[in-house]
Order: structure tokens, then C-alpha cells, then sequence
């Protein structure tokens, strides 16, 4: 149980895709625009990762190792594809934001990255809670950035203002602010990495 | 003038790594020294440019017709990931000097996000060049995928060259390699805004 415990923390903080690992780095920069973004963002990939990880890891018994990153590949692209069409259904706005983001998924390195290390090799409730685990720490990471700079940016939180407009620096919501934030939060985890040891 | 127009913003004003965020692990991954960045700069270049007038045409003669278009992510990865392999073998057999220096960059591309970005932009969006607003022909997807691509090679080249000084500098603990690098990056983004509104 323990053991169990362990393969879904791990994902959270100590293992964190975009904090220390620096997996997934594209939708982190781009859809960390507000909160709800960054979140939305995370809890689709999550999906995706949770539902690819338990099915490779059901397959993993008749997929020839020699083609296994292209049957990968297709397992992926079905889920992102279902999430694509829900998203377009029911939360259209999210949907338009995301845009381009979404069927990226596919190319997001956290998920084959996860498949690969850990669902191919590993019985099923195990890969579901490393998948679970994963997704949640990317969806963590994905909201804290989307805070930072949707506070910064333009002086709300979740949408909740809290600063009046004269105090926003609006790069922080324009390209360079993604790649400024995220330098200086990565710093800041290594620092507390370095402290700890 | 209308493709010279395509490539301009493609490059400079809409560049794919500075405001469209595609393509970033690489751009971190490959520009420790020149040569690697140029290097995957250039096997950039040939695979988008190859698949973005694979995947139009697969798009407007086989999933059109068939109203298959919700399938376009699949089948486009699919496409990307056997385009990359088939463009491994018959380089190694007709260019093994070109083979040898891209080589190690040629399955990397497969899980480049700016490859089946490109792919999935020109056949969805529709764009303004030209006063009306409609999608892109076959022509137009190639110079685009050719701007993204040459935007892609020059921001990685200029990267690798700021990140080459860097190398000899002594910044923070905590600042050394990802960080130090997220935010020149940053400061790059800034200077690339400058552009905005020349097109």
C-alpha cells in the first residue's frame, strides 16, 4: 500500500513534470495565461495521461516492443481526440482559448514519456495512480504559473481582481513574461532543492 | 508580395518559439553549442516543409472527401512519425555526410510540437493575407511552414550563441543552466515584440 502511495505522491512535488523534471514545456508557457487556463490546461492533459496509461499498460502484452512508440503514439492521439470533442462540446470558450493546445497534447512529452517508463512495464491500478499522480503535480504547476501571472499581469486571481488596473506590468500575460516566470519559479524550486539535501 | 508577406510574419512578427510557444524542448534541448543548433535548425526546416505538404494533401483529397476531418490528429501524427522514419532511411542511403549531421536530430522531430502544430494550423485556421480572410492554399501552407521553420532554425541559432557566453559567466546557485536560460530567453521574447505591427 505504501509502495502505492508512493507511485502517486511522487508526481506531486518530488518528481514534478514541469518543476524538475522540465518535461511538457510548451503548453506550460503558453496556456499560463490566467489561472482558469493554466488549470483547464492540466486537468485535460491529466485525462489524457490517466486514460492512456491504463490502456497501454492492459496492451502492454500484445504490443510488439519493435513498433511500441507508434502504437503508443495512437493510443494517445484516440484520447486527445475524446477530449478534443468533449471540450468542443461543453466548454466551448475554454475550448477556443486552448485552441492548438489541445490536439497537442499528442506531442506532449510528459505523456509518452510516462507511457514508456512506467505504463509498459507496470500492471494496471499502479499506472493508473502514476498517471494520476503525474497529471495532477503538471495541473499544480500549470495553476501556480497561471496564478503568478495572471496576479501580476492583470490583477486578478481565478478572475477575483484584487489589484486595480494602474498597478498591472502587462508582459506578464504577453510572451516574455511565460518565459521570465518560469525561470525564476524553476529557480526558486532548486534552491529549496539544494536546502533540502 | 503576398509570400513575402507570409514569411516576414512568420518569422519575425508571429515566431514560432518567441510568441507561439511551439517547439520549446528542443529549443532548450539543442542550443548548447552552434553547430547542434544548427544542425537541428536545418532537419527543421526539411521535415516541416515535407509534412505540412503531406499532411494538406492527405487533408484535402482523403479526409475532406470522406468527412474524416475529426480524425485529423491521429492521422497527421501518424503521417509525421512515418514521414520522419522514411526520411531516415533514404537520407542514410542517398546522403550519408547529410545523414551524419542530422542524424541524432531526425527522431527527435517526430515529438517536436512545432511539426504537428504547422500541420494542424494551416488546415484549421483561417488567415488574413491579402485583405479577405480564407484558408491557405497548398502554395501558401508551404511558404508558412517554410517561414515557421527558417523562424525556428534563426531564433536557435541566436539562442545558442547568447547561451555560448552564458556558459562562461558565473550567475546565482540557483540561476545555473534552465533558469538562466528561461529568462534570456524572456528578454529575447522582448525584443522580438518589437516587431509587432510591421506586417
Amino acid at each position: 500500500m505504501s509502495n502505492n502511495l508512493q507511485t502517486f505522491t511522487k508526481g506531486l512535488i518530488k518528481e514534478n513534470p514541469i518543476l524538475v523534471l522540465l518535461l511538457g514545456c510548451c503548453p506550460t508557457l503558453a496556456t499560463t495565461t490566467s489561472a482558469i487556463n493554466g488549470m483547464s490546461m492540466g486537468l485535460a492533459t491529466t485525462f489524457v495521461l490517466v486514460l492512456s496509461n491504463i490502456f497501454i499498460s492492459l496492451l502492454k502484452g500484445f504490443i510488439p516492443d519493435k513498433v511500441r512508440i507508434p502504437c503508443f503514439i495512437v493510443v494517445i492521439a484516440s484520447f486527445v481526440t475524446v477530449v478534443q470533442l468533449v471540450m468542443q462540446a461543453y466548454v466551448p470558450d475554454i475550448y477556443e482559448t486552448l485552441g492548438l493546445f489541445i490536439p497537442l497534447i499528442v506531442v506532449n512529452c510528459i505523456v509518452l514519456g510516462r507511457a514508456e517508463a512506467f505504463a509498459s512495464k507496470n500492471p494496471v491500478f499502479p499506472s493508473l495512480l502514476d498517471g494520476l499522480g503525474m497529471g495532477l503535480g503538471f495541473t499544480l504547476a500549470l495553476t501556480l504559473l497561471g496564478c503568478i501571472r495572471e496576479f501580476l499581469g492583470s490583477g486578478s486571481i481565478f478572475g477575483l481582481t484584487i489589484l486595480p488596473e494602474t498597478a498591472n506590468i502587462l508582459v506578464f500575460i504577453l510572451p516574455p513574461g511565460a518565459f521570465i516566470c518560469l525561470g525564476f519559479v524553476i529557480a526558486i524550486v532548486n534552491k529549496l532543492k539544494k536546502e533540502n539535501h | 508580395m503576398k509570400y513575402l508577406i507570409i514569411i516576414l510574419s512568420t518569422i519575425l512578427v508571429n515566431n514560432v518559439i518567441f510568441s507561439q510557444f511551439l517547439g520549446i524542448c528542443p529549443f532548450l534541448g539543442t542550443s548548447k553549442k552552434t553547430s547542434t543548433a544548427l544542425g537541428m535548425g536545418a532537419a527543421v526546416i526539411f521535415v516541416l516543409t515535407m509534412a505540412t505538404l503531406v499532411t494538406w494533401l492527405t487533408n484535402q483529397y482523403i479526409l475532406i472527401p470522406l468527412k474524416l476531418t475529426f480524425l485529423q490528429t491521429i492521422a497527421f501524427i501518424l503521417i509525421i512519425a512515418a514521414l520522419v522514419q522514411m526520411v531516415e532511411i533514404i537520407l542514410k542511403k542517398i546522403s550519408p555526410s547529410l545523414y551524419t549531421a542530422l542524424g541524432v536530430f531526425l527522431p527527435l522531430i517526430t515529438t517536436n510540437c512545432a511539426v504537428l502544430g504547422v500541420s494542424l494550423t494551416v488546415v484549421t485556421k483561417e488567415f488574413n493575407y491579402g485583405g479577405v480572410a480564407h484558408m491557405l492554399s497548398l502554395g501558401e501552407s508551404i511558404v508558412y511552414a517554410v517561414g515557421i521553420a527558417l523562424g525556428f532554425a534563426m531564433a536557435l541559432v541566436i539562442f545558442a550563441g547568447i547561451r555560448e557566453h552564458i556558459d562562461l559567466m558565473e550567475p546565482p546557485k540557483g540561476m545555473k543552466g534552465t533558469p538562466i536560460a528561461l529568462i534570456t530567453a524572456g528578454i529575447l521574447a522582448l525584443a522580438f515584440m518589437g516587431f509587432t505591427g510591421i506586417v
